[in-house]
């Protein structure tokens, strides 16, 4: 091949001043400004663009659109590649790379293409009967096929593009800028209407763009720009090129994919290389136009083989010339315009092959002016060669379509096969949108049925081909769109331009496979990228599939990333035939989102890495950062962990932080607590509800621990509240559960107990929250309030005060808890957010001489597990009762609360239940998995009957050993049993004891 | 994605709002006095319709607030919003 010898010395759309480079499979090439990828590998002479998915067959460009089945290329490099990019939709730039996919070791030479010499051992279903048994070889199967049958690879570094997502909201949404799309688009705009108009192409004008059709008396491409002008300027609309509409969604919810910067070199900065658009739309207008589908025919797959429609699209808009001599296959009116075409741009036109036995008169004296033989009644029956084509056989077909008349076969030299098996609407999008799809038996596709949802179909994708059709619906259908979103234009009805008059149409003759000429015929395939052909069709039905689901799924028909845009009505032809029963009564797949692949890169938008998700840091955060903190995410918050010393290993750490809290103080941030502010005269008879004990009784200044439960009985919340006025409490919740809690005072007071009136506000971030524990927590806390009795007398355990702090703390003023989750003599320091770092550089300055230790959430965990406080999501799993953990004197007798019925239900109060205990192994070294399942028995085989499992397990420091709690069923009468505790195929011997390891004493006090 | 009208904000996207399943639910004033069977039903037990549904939502990410919604379950379509503690509007099936 040498420079673009397909290329024409003139017209097309394509700026022959600014040639552009680019390079396919590291071979340097050149095209133009306005070309796709397909069109300057084309334009290079380029036909081998792929090997096809199972049988590694040559393949070649078909399509010019997003329907290409085959020019699946792997686009850039590094961590910008992008695979399975269909190069018909991919727009050249200078400096472009790209390379086939799915050959090995290159494309002109793939040893895989063995597959098809191997074809008999493929067939419909090969994976399933093939790979079926031994079931334990599967991984083996599974590798080989994914090496020899794949797609494109993905890029295994990051990529360095951004990707971002809006959200739009207009009147009129039309999809598709083609004829009917911008009549449409028009209309709806002149009413001042807020439109958004998408196209997945980077010019406006769809069809327009490929045929030489005329408007107004003037080549309808300059009828496009007046009209887009016309649009650009406009302040209610909004112009989209470049972007597909990929999902359509209730209430008229859409997703589309603008490719913002894919077709540069690399996006501009802080340019987004794609851009996901979520729109609301009052009203949709769909113009998606229509497909030409090939015709089936034995080896109608080799490169040279292409749609008609696409041929003079890459004549028309490319000025690319696919070929030398061409032979056309129709069944339609469509290919003849192109056989006009072909000829004026200097190409061979051998043969018009038309399957119709009266084929149109309106285009005879053209074709007789340029010397084109028209060959009715007669089909192209197959293909001749391998790598290109180089010729085609030509026969006679009887009245049904399913046998060739013999004797009357002829042979034509060509290097170009244009097909035309007739139109399908575009009418994916309107399935998504929930509207079912009705056969067209006469026209052989499918209509719009009753829309659903607020949307209008025109143009191709309702089968109105003609142009003038297209622009007069269009127009009206934009102009009524508008109406219905409210938007009305004064006076005049809708401009209506006026097409060039069209010959009038002759039927088309449905036709879904051509009777090949017998005995290795070849292939004659239907769907091109999942490589199913006419005869695995066939063999479904004979093997008793009837649902063209069932038929999709066992054959693979349809399920490539074009979900068989060029496929699907070809093989509900042919299966409907080989059933003997209609296209309907075969059905038809259901479309799914998206209608063009997306990237995930897209979906995520700018949420990665660090935006995934906020993360929530407490005032003091600073200072843990500072000295050495290692963080744990506990919901979207970062609590330290553990505060380990240069070169001290994690667990000393832990073990180091829980000792001090034991032996002299430990100062924890506890600011993560969810808060909860509840005010109202009925505060009090509300928490009665809520909680599983009393709260009337408690005094103000009073600290109580509350247990909330779901309507079935089971934990679902606990913590301390404490009641700051007769009407006003303070909350607390634990750090994960402080929305989920909110969400359900809300739901009670506004659905179920209006007639209370409480507030709830959350308050989780106004505080911070410095929690001092060990027996030194008095003393030192009266450093800092040297005008405070904090006596146990003045000050009692689970009581509350608003104590002035001294000038060591800067006089700030606290809100103290006299209550602790260790144990120990604690006071839980509250001050407002701003105030916390203050307040605990205070605590940590003047503790100093009592070696106070910062700890983290891992001693916390151990020291209140040492003297049996549970946790909420630990200890609990959504199936356990205040029971099970031994809280029953939690629950209160005299009063309703949430769920309290659930606990008298047959299955919570039954024997055997799991309970909370302790358990202490064997060996005091070793600490088992929390999670791991308690065994009765020291064989750890299965199979075995579960007894529990471990909710917690830690080493202590304080035991000098390890322990560990557990739910055991009837495990309060098993206390000093031997269980075993499984796990890694081991059973470890454990002694069952109480869940409270260890008790502080008066120290505590 | 549905479109829902809070009555308290208007018309906003589904991603704002939280279903909260089946509508008109009563808590029963005197749960002691209802056998496992009729307590299990009023904690466990909804309905599943296929078509006109009745169902509470939230604008959690807006106003916070309850109300009710009366949908067809295979349509999507949105046959009334109404508050909480109102009756069922008369719809047709
Ligand atoms: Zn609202």
């Amino acid at each position: 091949m040498s420079g673009e010898s397909n290329r024409l010395t003139d017209g097309g759309r394509i700026d022959r001043t600014r040639r552009l480079s680019f390079r396919f499979d590291n071979k340097t090439m050149y095209g133009y400004q306005g070309d796709t990828l397909a069109s300057a590998l084309l334009a290079n002479g380029v036909r081998l663009v792929g090997r096809s998915f199972k049988y590694h067959r040559p393949r070649g460009l078909m399509a010019a659109g997003g329907e290409e089945p085959n020019g699946l290329v792997r686009l850039r490099q590094g961590g910008r590649a992008e695979p399975n990019v269909r190069a018909t939709e991919i727009i050249l730039y200078d400096g472009l790379v790209a390379e086939s996919q799915n050959r090995w070791p290159s494309l002109e030479f793939d040893l895989g293409a063995l597959n098809d010499r191997l074809s008999p051992l493929f067939p419909a279903g090969f994976y399933y009967k093939t790979f079926m048994w031994p079931a334990s070889m599967w991984p083996r199967y599974e590798a080989v096929i994914r090496r020899m049958a794949g797609l494109g690879k993905a890029a295994t570094s990051a990529d360095p593009d951004r990707y971002e997502k809006q959200y739009a909201h207009c009147d009129v949404l039309v999809v598709g800028a083609g004829p009917s799309g911008l009549a449409a688009a028009l209309a709806a705009k002149r009413t001042g209407a807020r439109v958004i108009l998408a196209d997945e192409g980077a010019e406006f004008g769809g069809a327009l763009l490929g045929n030489g059709q005329q408007i107004d008396g003037r080549p309808a491409i300059a009828w496009v720009a007046g009209i887009e002008a016309e649009l650009a300027g406009a302040e209610n609309v909004r112009l989209l090129p470049r972007t597909v509409v990929t999902g359509y969604y209730d209430h008229n919810a859409l997703v589309m994919l603008e490719r913002v910067a894919d077709h540069l070199l690399q996006p501009g900065p802080g340019q987004p290389r794609q851009r996901l658009w979520q729109v609301r739309a009052k009203q949709v207008v769909l113009a998606t136009g229509a497909l030409e589908r090939p015709l089936v025919l034995a080896n109608n797959d080799r490169p040279g083989v292409m749609g008609a429609a696409a041929v003079q699209t890459y004549i028309n808009r490319y000025g690319v010339r696919p070929g030398r001599r061409a032979v056309l296959f129709t069944n339609n009116d469509g290919a003849y315009p192109v056989a006009l075409d072909l000829a004026r741009a200097g190409v061979a036109v051998a043969a018009v092959v038309d399957v119709r036995a009266r084929a149109p008169i309106g285009w005879r004296g053209d074709l007789d002016r340029l010397g084109i033989e028209l060959m009715a009644d007669r089909a192209v029956l197959g293909v001749v060669g391998r790598k290109a084509v180089t010729g085609v056989q030509i026969g006679k077909l009887n009245e049904a379509g399913n046998a060739v008349v013999p004797g009357l076969s002829r042979h034509i030299d060509c290097d170009l096969l244009c097909l035309s098996g007739g139109w399908s609407p575009t009418l994916h999008l309107l399935s998504q949108a929930g509207t079912s799809l009705q056969w067209d038996a006469r026209q052989g596709c499918f209509l719009p049925g009753k829309a659903r949802q607020a949307v209008r179909v025109v143009g191709a994708a309702n089968a109105d081909f003609r142009l003038q059709d297209c622009l007069n619906l269009g127009a009206d259908a934009g102009n009524a769109a508008a109406n219905d979103a409210g938007r009305r234009r004064r006076g005049r009805g809708p401009h209506k331009p006026l097409a060039d008059v069209e010959p009038a149409l002759t039927p088309p003759r449905p036709i879904w496979s051509i009777p090949g000429t017998g005995k290795g015929g070849g292939k004659a395939f239907v769907d091109f990228q999942s490589d199913v052909t006419a005869d695995d069709l066939r063999l479904a039905a004979r093997e008793g599939y009837r649902s063209i689901e069932h038929v999709k799924r066992y054959t693979t028909v349809g399920m490539g990333t074009d979900q068989g845009r060029t496929a699907n009505i070809n093989a509900l032809g042919i299966v409907a035939e080989a059933l003997d029963v209609t296209v309907p009564q075969v059905g038809h797949t259901t479309f799914r989102p998206p209608f063009s692949p997306v990237a995930f890169g897209a979906l995520a938008g700018g949420q990665t890495g660090p935006l995934l998700d906020p993360v929530r840091r407490t005032p003091m955060h600073g200072w843990h950062q500072d000295h050495g903190a290692v963080f744990e995410p506990v919901g979207q918050w970062l609590r330290p962990y553990s505060y380990p010393k240069a070169g001290e290993a994690m667990a000393a750490a832990v073990d180091r932080e829980t000792l001090a809290v034991r032996t002299s103080l430990g100062l924890m941030d506890a600011s993560t607590l969810g808060k909860i502010d509840i005010r109202g005269p009925d505060a009090a008879e509300f928490l009665n509800r809520i909680y599983t004990n009393g709260w009337k009784g408690l005094a103000v200044g009073g600290c109580r621990y509350g247990l909330m439960l779901g309507e079935d009985g089971m934990i679902f919340d606990d913590g301390v509240t404490v009641r700051l006025g007769e009407d006003h409490f303070h909350m607390t919740t634990t750090t994960g559960n402080a929305a989920p809690v909110l969400d359900w005072l809300e739901s009670w007071l506004q659905t179920e107990w209006p007639e209370l009136s409480v507030y709830c506000t959350s308050c989780t971030e106004q505080w911070a929250v410095a929690a001092l524990c060990g027996p030194n927590a008095r003393r030192l806390l009266a450093e800092l309030c040297p005008d405070w009795d904090l006596s146990a007398e003045a000050f009692p355990h689970m009581t509350w005060q608003t104590v002035a702090m001294g000038e060591v703390a800067a006089g700030l003023e606290a809100r103290i808890f006299r209550i602790g989750f260790t144990g120990e003599l604690s006071f839980e320091i509250n001050v407002p957010a701003g105030h916390g770092p203050a307040l605990w550089a205070a605590l940590m300055a003047a503790g100093e001489k009592y070696a106070i230790t910062p700890f983290g959430t891992e001693a916390m965990h151990v020291l209140r597990a040492e003297v049996g406080f549970i946790m909420v999501g630990q200890e609990t799993d959504g199936t356990t009762t205040p029971d099970d953990l031994g809280l029953g004197r939690m629950v209160s007798r005299k009063k309703e609360f949430l769920g309290k019925r659930s606990l008298f239900r047959r299955d919570t109060m039954r024997q055997g239940r799991p309970q909370l205990v302790g358990l202490l192994t064997d060996d005091p070294g070793h600490r088992v998995p929390e999670g791991a399942q308690l065994i009765a028995g020291a064989d750890p085989a299965p199979p075995q009957r579960g007894l529990g499992h471990v909710t917690s397990s830690y080493h202590s420091p304080n035991l000098g050993r390890t322990f560990a709690l557990a739910l055991l069923q009837g495990g309060r009468a098993r206390q000093g049993e031997t269980i075993h505790i499984a796990y890694d195929g081991r059973a470890v011997p454990a002694t069952v004891t109480g869940p409270r390891f260890l008790d502080p004493g008066a120290r505590a006090k | 994605m549905l479109l829902l009208s809070c009555p308290w904000c208007g018309d906003r996207s589904e991603q704002e709002f939280a279903c909260g399943g089946e509508a008109h639910i009563v808590r029963p004033l005197a749960p002691e006095d209802l056998d496992d069977r009729a307590w299990g039903d009023y904690v466990f037990m909804r309905r599943n319709e296929k078509g006109l549904h009745f169902e509470r939502w939230r604008h959690v990410h807006g106003c916070g607030r309850w109300f009710n919604v009366a949908r067809n379950t295979v349509t999507h379509e949105i046959l009334a919003i109404y508050q909480v503690g109102d009756d069922r509007p008369e719809l047709p099936e």
